[in-house]
């Protein structure tokens, strides 16, 4: 610290950023105060309605109308499933292209990136008939590989942009003792990137989590997610404000809590790998 | 350094997600140009087993003289760059703030990004409901309290409200990744400069904004990337109403509401050579950024 | 609860008496109305007296339309089960889509569906869906308001009376308005609403010859007067109020009439969510003295898509869920106000449930509609919110959003009925006409 910074100012920047910070925060702490309150206290004036009696009804209600667990299960496997897959064939082309590039390295990564800017719906027909043609409809492995798909060039860039952080003489040195490319990358580049390797897990996690059209139409019954246990509680007949907020609330709160207990890597996950 | 083995083994070690991302890449993009030259009406019984007509161009002019083409894109763009500007300008003040030394800084930080866990569904409805309702929501009962007549948010002020809601979403984003390049600020040089004379308005153009300039670029690629193809915010909120269709969202009405997928799949050609457009745009600029 | 449980020990039990030689597990699609929510948790009923399992779809309409559409087109055979409308049955019906319901057993009695519920469900007379309920829209107005401003609701009003007693009831002062109406965007939404007023005044989509017709005087008069009537009389932010929106203010004493589904009586005259359950009169949906009232027809129906492997346990289920047995099960446990309206004639026969306030105005309602004959001048098409043609729901969302920027006091009625016109004239082109 090259200033010193007095108590006073100290305060003023605390409450400053706290101020913002609820500020931002402040949507989600809502869903979670209506989803304990009756519906015919969520529609209520603010006040009204933290001053309204507290109640779990919502969440027995929900948790009785749709199987929670069954679509929590799924999010966990599809988000978990592709992002692994998708390190599986992203790490070994992130090596190459941070140890060995050539001319073509970065327009080959920019080619990548350009892949997810393809509009979804536009070939929803094409990919829900070969979906049919390979009996991979509502199923998770089919969903694993679309999402997997569909995240990979974020891994592959992530994991890129970390390799390029390790140090090539030490991989040098490796290979002067004679490690195979198998070891050089098994236990010499490894170990040095797991911090990167976690970011780049954890944000794709999230990505993968929140994928919302995909997983919503390549579905039914057997490998929905999250993201379709939300669409039952979006506008039906009559006051859903209090049940809606149960369920975003639990559709929310397992990745809010994971990113929780993971912040630093998560911090460093969000910001892609890109900055230093 | 790179041996001729060592080059070949790379070729094969990027093969696999090479040619995964080739074929998610080419087979929907065949398919699309397939369907964009046929009449492909699913209701009327249109199939692949029964042959499709062909019709040349038709669903390119069609689509493109549709009085719904033009104003789409100007949503894209709108909806884009608004979400760009509010998140970098906002995105460099709330950074900024949290640079500074304060109490708590860790929960402040995940009170800041949370809102980048929350489904886009769900934040689509939220705000919509519990927000934006003219009625019951958020902001209409503040708004009465003090006397005010409700804003009636998504049909008044439909594309400002929608940029609000992404904006809510992709702030964090930006806001990390411009607080770790300021963590990185030289501040010596700025000691330096503030010696020299130079005002906070000075130093922060001259030296700050240039040491931005790489976080900022990334900023806009990623954005731009996942900001061109947002549909859950729409679908869930004004479903495409009161000039908020993106040629997203055009193209989807196109498909599913009017089930017609030839038409729509000429909309996906143009939504595609729209985004490549971008890319190039981009890719120019980032291109020179990245290396740094 | 204690019905819960003593279902589901019906269930294990059954289990074991049906064995498992014969058990199937059905996928159902279908909407999160309450109906259908209470539906699912009777599920155990049926998986009693048959031994299939169910597995629910319960999504939210569009993303349900969105899903089934995309499924059956494409043969896709996600659902064993879709919950379908009015619109999309006789044209997938037509297409061989669905599995025709011309089998069904003698004790489920197909002939005491409703006529006119019947005659929507099917195509060339074979019935393809089975109604679960069904609904006409109706006049729902406040006793006491009308009490206060002198006037007396006609059994059957006209527009001129509904404007009329609008402007006696409408009270910015005590946040009550005159009329609420529907003015979202979709053709499900705003989209039918405008489309059934436009049919009271004349109006009508497509002449014999299928050309679009909103350059016609008709429609301009119909959105003229609705605009005018909600402007003067509707609540603020009418352009983006649906059914949702219009039953929360109506149950929360801001409306004094409100012009919608049939269904929408149980709701309002629930005591539970209402504060006017005890207030509230009901009445035909208005005409203009044309000889067309302004009352839809609609019905969420099962079908079994064409191609699915368990024809025979979907069938049961349509046979259990859409059976007397089935509202008789409701009307046990939950009340007579509660069961599924508007599908069996037997319902209205029914005592019990004549005694129910609105079923009267409800079966009215529903008789008074005419899907075949929708409007004043003669159409190629069936349907009265709706026409049954697969091209419809697109362009008839796209025209009500233009409809809805005209609530939204973002362009005139001029410029929304040559827009309107121009992307009409523009699909149907595309389609072939």
């Amino acid at each position: 610290m090259a200033r010193a910074v007095t108590n006073r100012q100290k305060t003023i920047n605390s409450l400053a950023a706290w101020a913002v910070g609820l500020l931002i925060f402040f949507p989600i702490l809502w869903i979670f105060v209506m989803s304990f309150k009756a519906e015919g206290d969520a529609i209520k004036a603010p006040l009204e309605v933290l001053a309204a009696p507290w109640t779990l009804e919502n969440y027995g209600v929900v948790q009785e109308r749709s199987d929670y667990s069954r679509h929590f299960v799924n999010s966990v496997i599809l988000a978990f499933g592709s992002t692994l897959l998708g390190l599986l064939v992203a790490v070994p082309a992130a090596w190459a292209m941070a140890f060995v590039p050539s001319k073509r390295t970065k327009d080959i990564l920019l080619w990548m990136l350009s892949t997810k800017m393809l509009p979804a719906v536009g070939v929803l027909y094409p990919i829900y008939l070969l979906f049919i043609q390979l009996g991979l409809l509502d199923s998770r492995a089919g969903l694993v590989v679309v999402l997997m798909l569909i995240n990979l060039p974020i891994i592959v860039w992530m994991l890129y942009t970390y390799f390029k952080e390790i140090p090539g003489e030490i991989l040098e040195a490796a290979r002067m003792d004679g490690a195979t490319l198998h070891e050089e990358i098994l236990y010499v580049l490894t170990p040095m990137a797991i911090p990167g390797m976690a970011s780049t897990v954890l944000l794709n996690v999230i990505l993968a989590w929140n994928e919302a059209f995909w997983t919503l139409n390549l579905t039914a019954a057997k490998a929905a997610p999250l993201t379709a246990f939300i669409a039952s509680y979006s506008s039906p007949e009559g006051l859903f404000y209090a049940k809606l907020s149960a369920a975003s609330t639990m559709a929310i709160a397992p990745i809010l809590i994971m990113g929780w207990f993971s912040q630093k890597q998560l911090v460093r996950g969000l910001t892609f790998g890109a900055v230093k | 350094m790179a041996t001729q083995h060592s080059r070949s083994a790379a070729r094969l070690m990027m093969a696999p997600a090479v040619v995964l991302l080739l074929g998610w890449m080419l087979v929907p993009l065949t398919m699309t140009l397939y369907f964009s030259f046929k009449k492909y009406l699913p209701m009327r019984g249109d199939s692949l087993a029964n042959g499709l007509d062909w019709v040349g161009f038709a669903n390119y002019t069609r689509f493109l003289t549709s009085s719904s083409f033009w104003p789409s894109v100007y949503a894209t763009l709108v909806i884009v760059g608004g979400v760009l500007v509010i998140t970098v300008i906002l995105g460099i003040f709330l950074a900024l703030l949290l640079d500074q030394p304060m109490w708590g800084q860790g929960i402040v930080r995940i009170l800041v990004i949370a809102p980048f866990f929350v489904m886009p569904t769900v934040s689509g409805l939220v705000w919509k409901n519990m927000f934006m309702d003219p009625v019951n929501g958020f902001f209409a009962h503040v708004w009465r309290s003090v006397g005010a007549q409700p804003i009636e948010w998504l049909s008044q002020a439909s594309l400002p409200s929608l940029i609000l809601i992404v904006s809510w979403q992709w702030l964090p984003f930006a806001t990390l990744i411009l607080l770790t390049a300021f963590q990185s600020l030289d501040q010596e040089q700025l000691e330096a400069a503030e010696m020299d004379g130079a005002r906070w308005p000075q130093r922060f153009v001259f030296i700050v904004l240039p040491h931005l300039s790489r976080a900022i670029t990334v900023v806009l690629l990623i954005q731009t990337i996942f900001l061109l193809s947002i549909f859950a915010e729409i679908f869930v909120t004004t479903q495409g109403a009161f000039g908020t269709k993106t040629l997203t969202y055009l193209i989807f009405q196109r498909v599913l509401e009017s089930q017609n997928v030839g038409l729509g799949s000429a909309g996906g050609v143009y939504a595609i050579i729209l985004a490549n457009i971008v890319a190039i745009f981009l890719m120019r600029i980032v291109g020179k950024n990245l290396d740094a | 609860m204690f019905l819960k449980n003593a279902l589901r020990a019906a269930t294990a039990l059954s289990l074991i008496v049906a064995g498992s030689a014969y058990a199937e597990t059905i996928t159902i699609a279908t909407v999160n109305n309450g109906d259908m929510i209470r539906m699912q948790g009777y599920t155990g009923d049926f998986t009693a007296k048959t031994g299939h399992d169910v597995e629910w779809v319960t999504l939210e309409e569009n993303v349900l339309r969105q899903r089934v559409t995309t499924d059956i087109s494409t043969k896709g055979g996600q659902f064993d089960i879709m919950t379908i409308g009015m619109y999309e049955t006789p044209i997938w019906g037509g297409n061989g889509w669905l599995v025709p319901l011309d089998d069904l057993s003698a004790e489920y009695d197909v002939d005491d569906i409703l006529p006119a519920m019947r005659g929507g469900l099917s195509h060339d007379g074979t019935l393809y869906a089975a109604p679960f309920y069904g609904e006409s829209s109706m006049v729902m107005y406040r006793t006491d308001l009308m009490e206060k401003a002198g006037l007396e609701m006609p059994a059957a009003p006209t527009w001129e009376f509904i404007r009329e007693a609008a402007a006696a009831m409408d009270d910015p002062g005590s946040d009550t308005n005159g009329v609420c109406l529907r003015g979202k965007a979709g053709w499900g939404e705003g989209g039918a609403f405008i489309t059934v007023t436009a049919n009271s005044f004349g109006a009508r989509w497509f002449d014999e010859n299928w050309r679009a017709q909103f350059d016609q005087p008709e429609w301009k008069d119909a959105l003229t007067f609705f605009v005018n009537l909600m402007n003067d009389y509707g609540p603020q932010g009418y352009a983006t109020n649906g059914f949702n929106e219009n039953l929360s203010l109506f149950q929360q004493g801001k409306c004094g009439m409100w012009i919608d589904a049939t269904v929408a009586a149980s709701f309002v005259t629930n005591p539970n969510d209402s504060t006017v359950a005890d207030k509230v009169g009901f009445a035909l949906a208005p005409d203009n003295g044309l000889g067309k009232r302004s009352n839809w027809l609609w019905a969420w129906a099962l079908a079994i898509p064409a191609g699915t492997k368990k024809e025979a346990a979907a069938k049961q289920f349509i046979e259990w869920a859409t059976s007397k047995g089935y509202i008789e099960l409701v009307a046990a446990n939950e009340g007579w106000a509660n069961v599924p309206p508007g599908a069996r004639t037997s319902l209205y026969a029914n005592p019990e449930y004549q005694a129910v306030p609105f079923a009267k105005m409800t079966l009215d309602s529903i008789n008074a509609a005419d899907p075949n004959n929708p409007t004043v001048k003669p159409v190629p098409y069936v349907g009265i919110q709706f026409v049954a043609i697969p091209e419809f729901a697109g362009i008839a969302t796209e025209v009500s959003q233009e409809f809805s920027a005209v609530y939204a006091g973002q362009q005139t009625v001029d410029e929304a009925l040559a827009k309107a016109q121009a992307l009409t004239t523009d699909a149907m082109e595309a389609a072939g006409y």
